[in-house]
């Protein structure tokens, strides 16, 4: 087959023909993957609400509600106690953008464990949040006698050396997923205890 | 040119990172690790791989003023595919990764071998440049990123050998780490060519 000349029908029809086939194409693999990336994402999300509600009663049912902008995994038990809420959580304020945590916080207000989901930070500085000294250090805490800043802005929050930013943003993240916990604490309970 | 020669230029002779010095924004940016280094360099090899394919195939088809547009859609759709397929299969992989999937598309090697190969040669000579030239990506990548995640966090391929408290030399896991590293390792790549061709 001898080349075709660039005449504007030859070139309108190879532009059409190839924008259809891969159009066609990659619609065929979107729908071959989807069913895979949304499991994928429920996996890591339930992997985080079990991570950061660890060590409490077993969880039997989950319910998830979105006050704000921020995303409430409620845990109950088999006899349908509250057991607390696993709070996807974010900030803006990054030194590489947004950061994403999930906050386990229990009934009694304590925070339980903190996990990081997503961050941007600098490799090396910043990144290091994920280690269990920084994200360790909110676990068993409860905001009401634990003060929810760094502590170069007078809080009690260990920041990482070299990364004050990434602290700050994570420890802003946290306080909002408490602040919001303790204000909408009553819609969380369900059955007997509140009603 | 033999087949054979078609398909190892690409990993020394004519390696598209460290001779031809194309395709450096993924280069410098994905090889923090090893294993990122590494997925980085797979996925551009299977786009290079089937876009070079498809190209060879179609290159009587499309008339020479719309071939860009053209490469780049099929290019794209071959990103997509990659993109989509990370997404749900390594999803860990895929975060890391995360915008420079997409902008694989833009990656002058891919388009370099369709132009300057595919869109002038058979099929099979296309595919084996494709693979040759993907592989020599992948593995100066892993390499790369082998090397800076050595120095820069004490580990290998996850595997760490150093505690996780260790002062390691943190630069190298930054950007300006990159450079040196890649400036260091074109160095060496450089002297063993010249020792060869003064043989």
């Amino acid at each position: 087959m001898a080349k075709k000349e660039s005449t504007l029908k030859n070139m309108l029809i190879a532009l059409f023909v190839i924008t259809v086939v891969s159009g066609g194409v990659l619609g065929f693999v979107y729908n071959l993957t989807k069913p895979a990336i949304l499991q994928a994402d429920a996996n890591k999300n339930l992997a985080a609400i079990n991570e950061v509600l660890k060590g409490n009663a077993e969880i039997a049912s989950t319910e998830v509600k979105v006050i704000d902008d921020l995303t409430y995994n409620l845990a109950y038990s088999a006899d349908g106690q509250f057991i607390g809420a696993a709070i996807k959580t974010f900030s803006m304020n990054g030194f590489g953008g947004k950061v994403e945590l999930m906050v386990g916080v229990l009934e009694n207000g304590n925070i339980n464990k903190v996990s990081v989901l997503s961050q941007a930070e600098t490799p090396g500085l910043g990144a290091n949040m994920t280690n269990a000294k920084f994200i360790g250090q909110f676990d068993g805490k409860n905001p009401a006698n634990y003060n929810l800043k760094v502590k170069k802005d007078g809080g009690d929050v260990d920041a990482i050396t070299a990364a004050t930013i990434s602290s700050r943003a994570v420890t802003e993240a946290v306080k909002k997923a408490t602040d919001g916990f303790n204000a909408n604490k009553s819609q969380f309970m369900k059955g007997g205890n509140n009603e | 040119m033999s087949n054979w020669k078609t398909f190892t230029k690409g990993l020394l002779k004519e390696n598209p990172t460290l001779v031809l010095l194309l395709g450096c924004c993924p280069t410098l940016a994905t090889t923090t690790s090893a294993i990122n280094g590494m997925s980085m360099g797979l996925a551009t090899t299977f786009v290079l791989i089937m876009s070079n394919l498809s190209i060879s195939l179609l290159k009587n088809f499309i008339p020479d003023k719309v071939r860009i547009p053209c490469f780049i859609v099929v290019i794209a759709s071959f990103v997509t595919v990659v993109q989509l397929v990370m997404q749900a299969y390594v999803p860990a992989i895929y975060e890391t990764l995360g915008l420079f999937i997409p902008l694989i598309v833009v990656n002058c090697i891919v388009l370099g071998r369709a132009e300057a190969f595919a869109s002038k040669n058979p099929v099979w000579p296309s595919i084996l440049d494709g693979a040759g030239m993907g592989l020599g990506f992948t593995l100066a990548l892993t390499f790369l990123g082998s090397v800076r995640e050595i120095l820069g966090s004490g580990s290998i391929f996850n595997w760490r050998f150093l505690p996780e408290d260790a002062n390691t030399i943190l630069i190298f896991v930054l950007a300006p780490g990159a450079f040196i590293a890649l400036g260091y390792l074109i160095a060496v790549v450089n002297k063993v060519k010249k020792s060869r061709t003064s043989k």
